[in-house]
């Protein structure tokens, strides 16, 4: 039978701390660039212009068809490589998370506002709204709400996946997590802490979405 | 100020194609100060496109468009004398079939959005604005209620609301009871015919016959993307010449 030992890895519980910390710091952070990223994204994929539209799209197809693995370690490994001066993990680490969650948001971004029906934006139109005043007065309020269910599920996403940081040393839960396992000998307790670390901060998140889900659900 | 003479709005050859399609095949028409103008014709005779023509809604491939002797230009804002979609838009209100009111917005934000936003107007000159012209469609108790409570009938007259407080000095109506109950069709009618009675210049694409009759200075008849034929609604709804407007108005005479 095994001896379980929490109390053991429960003293280093404030490196738990710390990696959550980091975890926070990255999943905010990236959220935030990867928003800025996504809208930008996802307003190029509905110019006018072939050309932008093409440029947008292919950023989204390299971004959500790679695995995020792979993107960290080629930021943090290979990248440099090209570019002739290294990038801090720090760097290599926020750039990637963005990029990737942008791509992923400016595909939500765009379906939100495509699901706005073509008469709203007809009727700013109509009242002499120009296309900016008619998109931010009239039809993001709308998809914002159409967009929010799916946004944040892909934030709870985001979460999870700033454990991939791991791979090139970067603090946070999970590589904590194995600083701990390598300093006790103890990976079921430890690991198994992790995940429950984790479960407290994400299964908040997907009920706010599902929330907004059955919200959006009733007014429809 | 521009030349009293000058036709509000003046089509030559107006034409409209979406890819192949040519939808409008040379409309030539003018609209005179106070007229209320009836288009009436069988879908796809392109009465609708022609009345979205008006405000640029959609953007005629061929033709010549002039508001109150200005040139119209396709562009948001347009070079003096040339006039741009941004003032047309201003100044041509249009109320469309199923209603478009702004869901996310309470009735009163429905309408004062486009004066506050568009007119740059205040608060308190929109808010005083729209409740008058709220208390003119019969809903001045609606104004803290969003779409999604009101009726059909009621939506149309917030929507006709929301274009009247632009002060317009055209009216457009697309169909404007066309998505509504039969027992609702009555009030929105009501207000449509009280502006029609207040001088307002309007066109009007309807199926409501009896309506068109009754509150229009000229009817035009449309088929296959041209003005078929024209006149006063007596000339046209009661004594039709050609066959094909003779065969339209018989299946609304049952």
């Amino acid at each position: 039978m095994y001896q379980w030992d929490f109390y053991t890895v429960l003293q280093s519980f404030d490196l738990f701390l710390m990696g959550i910390w980091t975890t926070f710091l990255y999943t905010v952070g990236s959220i935030l660039v990867g928003v800025i990223v996504g809208l930008t994204a996802c307003f190029a994929r509905l110019s006018r212009h072939g050309i932008i539209r093409l440029i947008a799209r292919s950023y989204q197809e390299l971004f959500r068809c790679t695995p995020l693995l792979v993107q960290i370690l080629w930021a943090y490994y290979a990248l440099p490589m090209l570019l002739g001066v290294s990038l801090s993990n720090t760097t290599a680490g926020l750039m990637m998370l963005s990029l990737y969650v942008g791509s992923f948001y400016a595909e939500i971004f765009r379906g939100g506002i495509l699901a706005v029906e073509k008469g709203q934006r007809e009727a700013a139109n109509a009242v002499g709204m120009t296309g900016v005043q008619a998109m931010t007065h009239i039809i993001l309020p709308q998809a914002i709400k159409k967009m929010l269910p799916a946004f944040i599920n892909q934030s709870v996403v985001q979460v999870k996946n700033t454990s991939l940081l791991y791979a090139i040393s970067i603090a946070e839960l999970t590589y904590m997590t194995s600083v701990v396992n390598s300093e006790t000998y103890r990976p079921l307790e430890a690991y198994s802490l992790a995940a429950v670390l984790y479960f407290v901060m994400l299964f908040p998140l997907t009920q706010v979405a599902d929330h907004f889900e059955r919200k959006m659900r009733r007014s429809d | 100020m521009t030349a009293t003479t000058d036709p509000v709005i003046r089509l030559e050859g107006l034409r409209k194609s979406f890819g192949s399609l040519e939808v409008l095949k040379g409309i030539d028409l003018e609209l005179h100060r106070g007229e209320v103008l009836s288009v009436i014709g069988p879908s796809g005779s392109g009465k609708s496109t022609l009345i979205r023509c008006l405000n640029l809604m959609e953007e005629p491939t061929a033709g010549t468009f002039a508001f109150q002797g200005r040139p119209v230009s396709l562009k948001f804002r347009a070079k003096a004398p040339a006039i741009g979609a941004g003032e047309l838009r201003r100044r041509v209100g249009m109320v469309f079939q199923h209603f478009n009111l702004f869901p996310h917005l309470s009735v009163l934000e429905n309408i004062t959005k486009g004066p506050r936003i568009v007119l740059g107007e205040s608060r308190e000159d929109a808010e005083a604005h729209a409740m008058q012209l709220l208390s003119e469609v019969g809903l001045a108790d609606k104004a803290a209620a969003y779409p999604a409570h009101l009726s059909g009938g009621q939506k149309q007259r917030v929507a006709i609301a929301r274009a009247l407080a632009l002060r317009p000095e055209v009216m457009l109506f697309d169909e404007p009871t066309s998505a509504l109950d039969p027992e609702l069709v009555g009030e929105v009618l009501a207000v449509v015919r009280r502006l029609a009675q207040d001088g307002m210049t309007m066109v009007l694409v309807t199926h409501e016959m009896g309506f068109a009759a009754d509150v229009a200075s000229r009817v035009i008849f449309m088929e296959n993307g041209a003005i078929a034929e024209q006149g006063s609604p007596e000339e046209i709804l009661r004594a039709p010449k050609s066959e094909r407007l003779k065969g339209f108005l018989s299946r609304f005479h049952s």
